[in-house]
């Protein structure tokens, strides 16, 4: 099998959320639920038209039973890997796999999580890791801290540097009217912002939200006549590296590296072609990697590159204009929302926030603590 | 034949019963030279299966440390990189930090009830 039999073979047709943010007295599930009854109208089709599965969440063992049972479906081809937050791009490469091998017809992929309301903590069945367990680190922040702490060693990024990593977040979320937390926020307000983990600050820290996210794939040739336009899947790639944070070979060093150039392999693209940048940003040190990994810019100057404005609104690279984890939405898996965005902006539906040109989009979801890199590109028709 | 039964403890049952008895050990592969922690049946990446049992120098490095700071209290975790190679968590005992790159050595602790493997600031001692 070649990366042609993956580059522009399938689309995500319909894209749905629910309840991002906060959403008192509503289950995991019946987020979930919501989110994908929303995604499955939005492609124009119907539940039935659904037979294949891919989930996960971080609160059900068996998630595609417990999915398809709720929606009462019956798949031929189901994926529930779970590799944390970046479970969803992976998803997209099983679900692109499966239906140009013809073994499903429409992939459901979906998330819900209602860990705000359900008590305002990371609710997580990640076991701990025997060898790290009795020095109680707190992950995932405990990990990310580490990370951040070694890259300003070897390289001299500052607290400031990562400081305007949230405040483009910020300014980003406050052009969307979805996003939860919304209103200025400063350098100086992330800076004074309580410590959590030296250096990281809770404004350094994603938000602790709940929503569901979901999304349809279809093969290209159906995916032209349904109701939305497609968003193409171009290429994926997967890297995993460690488990526990104290086996990760190089704590400034993800890979992504490894991920990033194999998506760009297959979808015959460089970091240049792509128009809008999601990254995965549980911490503002993940945005920074990221843009090093990914090679946007070289390893260590991340913190440099993103200072004055770079990636905020009207900056010359547009990351996250969703808001992103830090401002928008991050329900504890995160993967499938930089999806969602990314779709909204290639459809053009982006409202404020819209991007004037938006044919190649790339996503990159991360999962456990910089464990797992999964990076997908997306495209308009434009980018075929 | 497959085995119906593998004898005694395996290497993380092993590694807490050295430190119940006051030692700190690691593992290495004699035929790749390679270092393991934490214990494992089987050197990663290599699978060589030759791993026995080293005492560890005790001397190590800050890789990287935070202050996880709690309602309850703050304390720090660190990464250390042991001399010989492999890197664990940690903590480093009798300060609030420590800059990375500072020189550390081991110490038998119990914490939770558990006999680990901390760290002084070297020359602190």
């Amino acid at each position: 099998m070649s990366a042609d039999s993956v580059r522009g073979r399938t689309a995500i047709v319909g894209i749905g959320g629910a309840g991002w943010g906060e959403s008192p007295g509503r289950s995991a599930m019946e987020l979930l639920g919501e989110a994908a009854i929303a995604a499955v109208r939005d492609a124009g089709l119907e539940l039935k038209d659904i037979d294949g599965l891919c989930a996960a969440t971080s609160t059900h063992a068996f998630p595609t039973l417990s999915v398809a049972e709720y929606l009462g479906i019956k798949p031929a081809f189901f994926d529930g890997t779970n590799i944390g937050g970046s479970s969803f791009e992976m998803h997209l490469l099983q679900a692109a796999l499966a239906l140009e091998a013809g073994i499903c017809n429409a992939v459901l992929i979906c998330y819900g999580s209602n860990q705000r309301t359900a008590g305002g903590r990371l609710v997580s069945m990640s076991e701990p890791q025997w060898h790290e367990a009795p020095f109680k680190p707190r992950h995932p922040v405990t990990a990310y801290a580490l990370a951040a702490q070694r890259h300003m060693h070897e390289f001299g990024t500052t607290r400031e540097m990562l400081a305007d990593i949230a405040v483009a977040a910020r300014q980003w979320a406050n052009k969307n009217p979805s996003a939860f937390e919304r209103g200025p926020l400063s350098r100086e307000d992330v800076l004074n912002a309580r410590m959590i983990s030296d250096p990281l600050t809770t404004r350094d820290c994603c938000l602790v939200t709940d929503g569901g996210a979901a999304c349809v794939m279809v093969r290209a040739d159906r995916a032209k006549d349904l109701k939305q336009k497609p968003a193409y899947v171009l290429g994926v790639g997967g890297a995993h590296s460690h488990r526990s944070i104290a086996q990760m070979a190089d704590l400034t060093r993800t890979v992504a590296a490894e991920s990033g150039p194999r998506a760009f392999r297959m979808a015959k693209l460089k970091p240049s072609d792509c128009d809008l940048v999601m990254l995965y940003d549980a911490f503002t040190i993940t945005t920074l990697l990221f843009l090093e990994d990914l090679g946007f810019c070289p390893k260590g100057e991340g913190g440099r590159f993103v200072q004055g404005g770079t990636i905020a609104p009207g900056g010359k690279l547009a990351v996250n204009t969703s808001g992103g984890g830090l401002s928008c939405v991050h329900p504890g898996m995160y993967g499938l929302f930089l999806i969602i965005e990314a779709v909204t902006q290639l459809r053009r539906q982006a409202g404020d926030r819209q991007l004037d040109k938006c044919d190649v989009a790339i996503c990159h979801g991360n999962g456990g603590t910089l464990s797992s890199q999964v990076t997908a590109l997306l495209g308009s028709e434009a980018a075929l | 034949m497959i085995p119906i039964a593998t004898p005694g403890p395996g290497p993380e049952a092993q590694y807490r019963a050295f430190l119940e008895e006051g030692r700190f050990m690691i593992q290495r592969s004699p035929s790749t030279g390679q270092y393991v922690f934490y214990p494992r049946v089987a050197a990663p990446g290599s699978g060589a299966s030759d791993l026995e049992w080293v005492p560890a120098s005790g001397r190590g490095t800050v890789y990287s440390i935070t202050v996880n700071r709690t309602r309850q209290g703050s304390y720090n975790i660190a990464l250390v990189q042991l001399e010989e190679g492999p890197r664990l968590m940690t903590r480093i005992e009798g300060v609030e930090t420590a800059p990375v790159g500072a020189p550390v050595k081991a110490r038998i602790a119990e914490l939770e009830g558990e006999k680990v493997v901390v760290f002084d600031l070297a020359g602190n001692a």
